[in-house]
């Protein structure tokens, strides 16, 4: 059982973004074999420049990839919610790609919507070649079974909006629309994100300043609601090293209307590897020191046989920032092959506001 | 040793009722060889089914040593008859699937007061020396009987009791057996209570009480 | 503790001085566990291979969508679904020849399909990437390996053009089965971009819009409940086995009840001494309850080897029957699980404590000092008799109930559950009431005497007489349905097989280079083509005959029912002869219409007769042959029939495989078909028979024991009559009078029984459980044949006592009346 569990995470934090298939976990595990090594893929180098549209679109030369929304809600009541919408890519066998069937991308769908007493979710699996899912540039669309993220024309390349996006699963759906009039922005440095001392590291850009309007159905009941969504563009061949066992990544809306992404890449030996962009109101997206960063958890919850870390002090003295950050629902467990943590949290201290806790391997 | 206080017993059927007992009072001392006589149907059995715990009075007392034996539980009951009692019957009772030597030790192992020097004893006063891997039925009736005194007192017992051992005896045997009995008793110390309707072997013992209407004469 | 041994020492010597009573009782519970074991294994082990089948047949358990028109649709349905949120996962499946055998092809996509749908996840983990990246894998199972002589990562071909996957051994695959990738499937079969079936699976995307919706007309939803699923299909199968093994353990359990029912009557003044001297109630109770498990738990574990032998004896023809009546394959290995060792010693544990519950009650309730004298069974008999007789006869009226108003194997099954243990109860009445009967009618003093003590006599036999009764009904019943069956398969036979002579050609174009060949010859009568197909009817698939307009079929085709011309009308076209299980299934008669699809469009049939079609477990019809190869122009022409003078067979035979190299499968006279289809019908019923023998066994067992252990306790009895003047030898005959017409009265009894039995199988559980009912038939001598196996039973279970009491030493009886009991 813990065996399980180690193998999934390993999996998860080797560089692998969760490939499960159906119910079993067992196939999850036999992806987790693949990860090892990374030879035929492409490598990735600092000092790439990114380029959209042509960026929007998958890039099967990399092993990994995936398109990820996550959005703040709240409806006419003053009721909190989260969203979440992801569409991960992981090829089986390096380039060339190969027609129909044979193709070796294979995709995963993760949907989700928090709310204070409840965390709904659902997974999907299809194979490449066959139009059961993939990316189109333009008009831009991602799908995978009956989810869609899709441009509404005319979109704007350089601000990748308006988008609509919805998902569904057994007990939720939503139909959300994505609005920005800002500029899309690259993190680490000019889009090139590293995650160890050692070289690991992903071609990594956001959307960080979407509007969202829509629906949300719980149990068939709507619920309209408005808010802020963040939208996380990000592929690789390896992101992670082999001793690095999980991370804990923010997004975070401040009131005054900065955004801030910060992660911690735990590593066994307790030397964790911390990163981060400060993004102004402004669209200046500034890469954090990793010494300016200090991550606390302060309270934690236990979930089946799972400790997580759910509240955290974040404190970076240089800005002048303490914040604690507290979850809308401590269970927001994603129950996939690939288990992890992903929620809505709100912050209060030096600055306040709302924002988006992913949490893995634990 | 033994005292029974104003013992009662009634028997009910749908029809009518029995009243067998009518407030028996008996004292025997450590020691005393006691027979109990009485008509047929007087309740002789039944005085010592409710001594033995066997059976369940509809009021009055039963002491063995410090013990009242009436309100203890079937377990408990069970306790003080391989510790405290031995019992022999009319018609011997013997296990036939063991052995004589087993049989003699029946009672003392459940107790787990097998001694084996007072075993020994039994066995030669008994006269049982020769026999002891034979099996009952391959045994005379005396013989037998003679088994069975030997377990009852195998167990060194407070109390000895016995209904009619010696009915299934020719006369003989029966004072044979009964003389028997009577000098282990007087050399283990116990008290022993004899029904029987033989006033000739009544005669041999301590004292004789006599049973009538229900109380004891 | 040691007070615990001590008196479980003391109530085991009884064993010792009393062996025999020791063998009855290890006996009985020998074997009712090897029996009934024995049947599970069976059970289990058809199970294990139906699961390994559904693993991949996913059709069967899942719910699907097909094309009712087409054997194929295009594959973007499948996207078009999963789209719109259903949850389908593709199939691709076709038959394919691989060095002239056929297997089933089967394409899945590992990725899609619902975990439902596999009863093992057929693609391990590990495999994944190499299963659907070129060159993939081909899973097989060991016997298809075996079948195509290859090994493990061989590449065979299909047809000599396209090569297949790698091989890859998957033990729990079912054989015959090639799995792969779609992907690979597609090109294997040159279909690309088309698929068979969808899975739809049970997680659900919110709410699914409707089917009509994305696909139009196109596909078909076939709820999961079809009656194709080949474990539905042999479940009767399966229930007739249990049935058989339950009743065995039932007989068995007859012969551990009396023994040990036996045993505490002996065992009484030891009990009772036990409690005078100072054992407690609930510590003797324990006792005898560990020395009851102790005993059943080694007898169970020899029951259970037993059971094993039994069950690897049987599998072979287990197999056969199923194959040959269900098509289903299990292996011929067996292989047991530990749950099955543990419910074999469970059954025995538990059923030794069920067959002492009344022996414990009555120790539970016993005076320690009551007369140590048996139970007085005598002044009981009466009251239990009429309790008996009472819950005899609610029994039979259940069972008329049942007969009435049943309408479901189960039902069936109950019915002749009910009947049976209500003659059983009813048993003792009756022979109480013959023998009271017999003592009126009788004079003189012994005979009287007899009578009487026969009455006495009663309770402590009629267990065994019950178990005898039960088994000689049943072997009447079972004998009964499976002559009539043979007498009207091997009469169906020689209808159904009106042709000479068969050819399966093995393409179109030998077909047609025979047919020529054949038609220059002077001693071939006629040639009856005859033509194939398969629809699905309510998802379900169904055969389809083409027949010739041919005399042949006019004078022996075996029709149940028919109307007026009924060939004539078949000739016209538009008209079917349906078998009867068809028939049955969708509750067709004569004058209705069976509409069906074709691949030339749909085609309304008017029914114009049903025949029989005993053993397909396919429904079938029968229509002229130019009319199907109109709506189905696909249909091979590769078979056909000859009539040939019986002198010239084997010339032309042996003209024929010389000519065209034609092997048995494709060529073969009517001898050999008619040989080969009587050998796996006689394989089907050959468990049944074998049961049926042991149960008869252990019938005979439980009469032997019963006496041997009535056989001490009768000494006081008989020690009477010796003392007044019978001599010994005298004494034995009268008791083996006694038994002998006893059991005799029982055997008669069991006839009648046996014939009610019989009926019950071949009109309710025969028709619900394979769909055609059978003419009933009696077969006296093989009666009178039963009734004389069961009197040499009784014989030889009377005989040991009886001999016993002949040479008996007059000690022993002078005895009785020294001794004390």
């Amino acid at each position: 059982m813990s065996a399980d569990r180690r193998l999934t995470r390993r999996a998860f934090t080797s560089g692998l973004t969760s490939f499960g298939l159906g119910a079993s976990s067992a196939f999850a595990q036999g992806f987790a074999g693949l990860g090892g090594e990374a030879t035929g893929f492409a490598p990735v180098v600092p000092g790439r420049q990114l380029v959209f549209p042509a960026d929007f679109g998958a890039h099967p030369a990399f092993r990994i990839e995936w398109w990820y929304v996550t959005a703040n809600l709240r409806d006419a009541n003053g009721t909190d919610y989260g969203a979440q919408w992801t569409l991960f890519r992981q090829a089986t066998a390096p380039p060339p790609q190969q027609e129909g069937w044979a193709n070796q991308q294979i995709w995963m769908g993760h949907a989700a919507v928090t709310s204070a007493a409840t965390h709904r979710f659902a997974e999907t699996f299809a194979r490449g070649g066959i139009g059961q899912a993939g990316v189109h540039i333009q008009p831009f669309h991602a799908w995978i079974d009956s989810w869609d993220m899709a441009a509404i024309a005319p979109m704007n390349d350089a601000t990748l909006a308006p988008l609509q996006l919805s998902a569904r699963g057994t007990d939720f759906s939503y139909a959300l629309r994505l609005d920005a009039t800002q500029p899309l922005v690259l993190q680490g440095d000019g889009g090139y994100s590293k995650k160890s001392e050692r070289g690991q590291a992903s071609y990594y850009f956001s959307q960080p300043y979407f509007s969202a309007s829509g629906t949300l159905a719980l149990d068939g009941k709507p619920i309209a609601v408005t808010g802020h969504a963040w939208m996380d563009r990000e592929w690789s061949s390896q992101p992670l090293a082999s001793d690095q066992t999980g991370w804990d990544w923010f997004s975070l809306h401040l009131a005054s209307g900065d955004k801030v992404m910060l992660f911690r890449l735990r590593h066994a030996d307790g030397q964790h590897y911390f990163a981060g962009n400060w993004i102004g109101r402004d669209g200046k997206s500034v890469q954090l020191a990793p010494s300016a960063i200090v991550m606390t958890p302060t309270a934690s919850t236990t979930i089946g046989n799972r400790k997580l870390p759910t509240q955290w002090r974040i404190a970076m003295a240089e800005r002048g920032l303490t914040i604690d950050c507290t979850p809308l629902n401590a269970q927001s467990w994603m129950g996939t092959s690939f288990p992890y943590w992903e929620g809505p949290i709100t912050f209060h201290g030096s600055h306040s506001g709302v924002g988006y806790l992913e949490m893995t391997g634990y | 040793m033994l005292n029974v206080v104003n013992l009662s017993k009634t028997y009910r059927s749908a029809q009518d009722e029995v009243s067998v007992l009518r407030g028996v009072d008996l004292r025997i001392a450590a020691g005393e060889s006691v027979a109990l006589t009485g008509e047929s149907g007087s309740g002789k059995s039944t005085l010592l089914h409710l001594i033995a715990g066997l059976d369940d009075a509809d009021g009055g007392e039963v002491w063995i040593a410090t013990t009242q034996v009436l309100g203890l539980s079937d377990a408990a009951r069970a306790t003080l008859r391989r510790q405290q009692l031995g019992l022999i019957f009319q018609q011997f009772n013997l296990v036939p699937s063991l052995s004589v030597a087993d049989n003699l030790a029946l009672q003392a192992r459940l107790a787990d007061r097998h001694d084996p020097a007072w075993q020994a004893e039994l066995v030669e006063r008994l006269g049982l020396g020769e026999m002891m891997k034979r099996y009952p039925e391959q045994l005379s009736g005396g013989q037998q009987q003679r088994v069975a005194i030997g377990r009852a007192l195998a167990v060194k017992p407070a109390l000895l009791l016995a209904d009619e051992p010696t009915g299934n005896l020719d006369e003989a045997t029966a004072d044979d057996v009964l003389h028997l009995t009577r000098d282990l008793v007087a050399r283990s110390g116990c008290a022993f209570l004899m029904v029987t309707h033989s006033a000739r072997l009544a005669a041999m013992l301590d004292r004789q009480v006599h049973l009538h209407a229900g109380r004891i004469a | 503790m040691s007070r615990a041994l001590w008196i479980l020492a003391v109530l085991m010597s009884h064993w010792r001085r009393h062996p025999m009573q020791f063998a009855t009782l290890v006996t009985g519970l020998i074997a009712a566990t090897a029996l009934w074991s024995g049947v599970q294994a069976l059970n289990q082990q058809a199970r294990a291979s139906y699961d390994r089948a559904a693993a991949i047949f996913g059709g069967t358990r899942t719910a699907t969508l097909i094309d009712p028109a087409h054997a194929v649709f295009p594959q973007q349905l499948f996207v078009d679904l999963r789209r719109a949120g259903w949850p389908v996962s593709p199939v691709l499946e076709d038959r394919v020849q691989i060095g002239g055998r056929s297997f089933r092809l089967l394409g899945i996509d590992p990725v899609t399909l619902p975990p439902e749908a596999a009863a093992i996840s057929t693609v391990g983990p590990r495999q994944l990437a190499a299963f659907i990246a070129p060159p993939g894998r081909t899973l097989v199972a060991p016997e298809t390996l075996q079948d195509l002589g290859l090994r493990d990562g061989a590449t065979p071909q299909l047809n000599d053009t396209v090569t297949l996957p790698p091989l890859q051994l998957e033990p729990r695959l079912a054989p015959g089965v090639l799995v792969m990738d779609i992907g690979m499937a597609q090109r294997a079969l040159n279909k690309p971009n088309e698929i068979s079936r969808l899975l739809v699976g049970q997680q659900t995307q919110g709410m699914r819009p409707p089917l009509e919706s994305i696909t139009g007309s196109t596909l078909q939803l076939v709820q999961p409940d079809a009656e194709s699923d080949l474990a539905r299909l042999t479940d009767s199968f399966h229930l007739n086995l249990t049935a058989f093994g339950l009743l065995s353990f039932l007989v068995g359990l007859f012969i551990v009840n009396s023994a040990v029912g036996l045993a505490f009557e002996q065992r009484l003044p030891t009990i009772r001494t036990l409690r005078a001297c100072g054992a407690s109630l609930r510590m003797l109770t324990a006792v005898l309850i560990a020395e009851l498990v102790a005993i059943s738990l080694a007898a169970g574990l020899l029951g259970l080897i037993g059971g094993y032998l039994i069950a690897a004896a049987l599998l072979p023809d287990v197999a056969a029957s199923l194959r040959g009546l269900y098509g289903a394959r299990i292996p011929g290995q067996l292989a047991l699980d530990p749950q099955w060792w543990l419910s074999g010693l469970a059954m025995s544990t538990l059923g030794a404590l069920a067959a002492a519950a009344s022996s414990f009650v009555k120790m539970a309730r016993l005076p320690v000092l009551a007369a140590a004298m048996p139970a007085a069974w005598h002044e009981t008999q009466q009251r239990w008799l009429r309790l008996q007789g009472g819950l005899a006869m609610s029994m039979i009226f259940t069972a008329a109930g049942m007969a009435w108003f049943g309408d479901s194997l189960m039902s069936g099954f109950a019915l002749l559950a009910t009947l049976l243990l209500g003659a059983a109860l009813a048993l003792p009445v009756v022979l109480d009431a013959t023998l009271d009967m017999g003592a009126r009618w009788s004079r003189g003093p012994l005979i009287n005497w007899s009578w009487a003590d026969s009455r006495q006599q009663l309770p402590g036999l009629s267990l065994a007489l019950m178990a005898l009764l039960l088994a000689l009904a049943v072997n009447v019943g079972v004998g009964t349905m499976v002559s009539s069956f043979s007498t009207t398969f091997l009469r169906w036979l020689d209808g159904r097989l009106a042709a000479d002579v068969y050819i399966s050609a093995t393409t179109d174009a030998q077909a047609s280079a025979i047919k020529a060949w054949l038609a220059q010859r002077h001693d071939i009568d006629a040639v009856l083509p005859s033509g194939r197909a398969e629809v699905q009817i309510d998802g379900a698939p169904v055969e389809i005959l083409g027949l010739a307009d041919h005399a042949t079929y006019r004078d022996r085709w075996p029709l149940l029912q028919a109307t007026a011309n009924v060939w004539d009308k078949l000739r016209d076209g538009d008209a079917a002869l349906v078998s009867e299980q068809l028939a049955r299934r969708l509750k067709l008669d004569v004058g209705g219409r069976l509409p069906i699809l074709t691949p030339a469009g749909p085609w309304s049939l008017g029914i114009v007769g049903v025949y029989a079609d005993y053993g397909n477990p396919k429904g079938q019809f029968a229509v002229n042959v130019d009319a199907m190869f109109e709506h189905f122009p696909e249909a091979l022409r590769t078979r056909f029939g000859l009539r040939v003078a019986p002198a010239h067979i084997d010339t032309v035979v042996n003209a024929l495989r010389r000519q065209f190299d034609l092997d048995s499968r494709q060529l073969a006279d009517q001898a050999t078909v008619k040989t080969e289809s009587k050998r796996i019908f006689n394989r089907t019923f050959a468990v049944t028979t074998a049961l049926n023998a042991f149960t008869l066994g252990v019938a005979g067992i439980a009469l032997l024991t019963s006496l041997l252990t009535l056989g001490n306790a009768r000494l006081p009895q008989l020690a009477p009559l010796w003392a007044i003047g019978l001599t010994r030898r005298r004494l034995a005959a009268i008791e083996l009078a006694k038994t002998m017409a006893v059991a005799l009265v029982t055997a008669l009894l069991a006839l009648p029984l046996g014939l009610v039995v019989a009926w019950c199988l071949i009109a309710v559980v025969n028709v619900k459980a394979f769909g055609w009912r059978l003419p009933f038939q009696m077969f006296p001598l093989q009666m009178l044949t039963l009734l004389g196996v069961a009197m040499v039973a009784a014989l030889c279970a009377t005989l040991l006592p009886v001999l016993k009491l002949a040479r008996m030493q007059p000690a022993k009886l002078i005895r009785i009346f020294a001794d004390e009991r």
